[in-house]
């Protein structure tokens, strides 16, 4: 029983230590991508006794400014919501890592460790509940600032993410009639078969539309540019706008670990999660006929390679999205939600039920 | 061990982390109060008015098709999840409430509800 506990805590420190340093990177990277991008050198002055570690260093130096800056109130804001809305959204950013599969099961010793923090056989249901528990951090700190900017910003802000709640919902549908299932590790599993054994039976094979709708509505979800429009960096006033230092920095953070759990995500139902290509539970077995053995071990940390190889794609993916597209107009914003992408959707899982059916 | 005792833990655990931060950043930060600094953002004017009294309709109008979308999908996540079982059967239900919600967002596009500019 203590053991199991001690697997567990190991389990949740583990993932959150890595979405966290991923989230800590991302910030790295967004200026860096950003600058590769656009032809310049790019965030490079931080340094430690000469060592520059191509601007490495600038993460540690906004963590050390973001915690020695003052912690401001405005002097008519509801001091205590003020105080809790930024530490409500990081808090449910994190905790949506609970219920998502990063590897396979792992036999060490007699104990068979299932690689997800908590294996619910509803952690689809779990992860959107909690996704949907985080609109509140950011209304209620832009409601609690008391300033009419941060309460329009926390407005459209939710409107923005409830709106596109939606079609996220309604577009995986697709993919759940497939899998049978709302267990995220039992989808996984299904999606370790090959057809003709060259294509694998992934969520984005099966259901590319859904994949398509499910990464444009998270996106959006996640207030990244090209829908920006909630915070909009230089440009537009949002809700964040009387929040400064580590309160800031949660808001902050909150949107790369957003970024972070919508690759998880879309790795997880669309891409195969931890599956790789031709690797059973003993080694490869290539369709040519070749074969190689491997340990259980292996084979688990591979998969466990897998999953993060995947999502590191999708971030930079999203990131290439961020410097490459326009922001798009809030009539626009909500032209796409409401009037493409919903009915998109639906279309794509009656037409999905429909030929489940035909094909038995 | 409960199937939610590790989501228990792992509430705990990003609670903890949540709170070390924000404790960390109020112990190291300076604190200076300013009568100016108290006053709400507002491009350094006085603020004309507070918010709270009144914001557009649209808002409301969207946050009330979300609450009829949401529900929509609250009962699609169960119906995927037994689909294979139900059949056809199913099929036919699902598709009557899937049309019925859309007639209504279509109700809701001729009526203007949609329109932002």
């Amino acid at each position: 029983m203590a053991l199991d506990i001690l697997i567990v805590f190991l389990k949740a420190v583990f993932i959150v230590l890595t979405v966290l340093t991923f989230g800590a990177i991302l910030t790295w990277v967004e200026r860096k991508q950003s600058a590769v991008m656009q032809d310049r050198i790019g965030a490079n002055r931080a340094q430690i006794l000469g060592l520059r570690m191509i601007g490495l260093f600038h993460i540690l130096s906004d963590a050390i400014k973001m915690f020695t800056k003052e912690e401001f109130t405005p002097e008519r804001a509801d001091k205590f919501i003020h105080m809790l809305a930024p530490m409500l959204s990081l808090f449910f950013a994190l905790v949506t890592f609970t219920a998502i599969p990063f590897g396979n099961v792992l036999r060490l010793g007699g104990k068979e460790i299932n690689l997800q923090v908590a294996g619910l056989n509803a952690s689809v249901l779990f992860v959107f509940a909690i996704v949907s528990l985080g609109v509140y951090g950011v209304v209620l700190g832009g409601w609690a600032s008391e300033n009419n900017y941060s309460f329009l910003g926390g407005l459209r802000a939710s409107a923005q993410m409830i709106s596109y709640e939606v079609t996220i919902g309604v577009a995986i549908i697709g993919a759940l009639l497939i899998y049978n299932t709302l267990d995220l590790q039992e989808m996984v599993r299904y999606q370790g078969h090959m057809y003709l054994g060259w294509i694998p039976r992934w969520g984005i094979v099966l259901q590319p539309l859904g994949f398509l709708l499910f990464l444009v509505a998270g996106i959006a979800e996640t207030k990244r540019v090209p829908f920006d429009l909630p915070e909009g960096e230089s440009e537009i006033v949002g809700y964040w706008v009387e929040y400064s230092s580590m309160r800031w920095g949660m808001y902050m953070f909150t949107d790369f670990i957003e970024m972070v759990l919508l690759a998880a995500m879309t790795t997880t139902l669309f891409l195969g999660g931890w599956q790789i290509p031709w690797l059973a539970a003993d080694g490869f077995h290539f369709p040519w006929g070749m074969a190689i053995g491997l340990p259980h071990v292996v084979v688990a940390l591979l998969q466990v390679g897998a999953f993060f190889l995947k999502v590191v794609f999708l971030l930079w993916f999203q990131m290439l999205i961020r410097w490459t597209l326009p922001r798009v107009r809030y009539d626009q914003l909500m032209r796409i939600g409401w009037r493409y992408l919903l009915p998109l959707s639906l279309a794509n899982v009656v037409v999905t039920a429909a030929v489940l059916l035909l094909i038995g | 061990m409960n199937d939610f005792t590790p989501v228990l833990l792992m509430f705990l655990f990003v609670a903890f982390l949540v709170l070390f931060m924000l404790g960390l950043s109020l112990l190291l930060g300076p604190k200076k109060k300013s009568a100016v600094k108290g006053e709400p953002f507002e491009t350094g004017m006085v603020p004309f008015e507070l918010p709270g009294d009144r914001f557009s309709i649209r808002f409301y109008v969207i946050a009330l098709l979300f609450i009829v979308f949401d529900v929509e999908l609250v009962f699609l996540f169960p119906w995927a999840a037994v689909f294979r079982q139900l059949g056809w059967f199913g099929f036919a239900e699902m598709l009557v409430f899937i049309v019925i919600l859309a007639l209504g967002l279509i109700y809701a596009w001729k009526k203007g509800a949609l329109e932002w500019e």
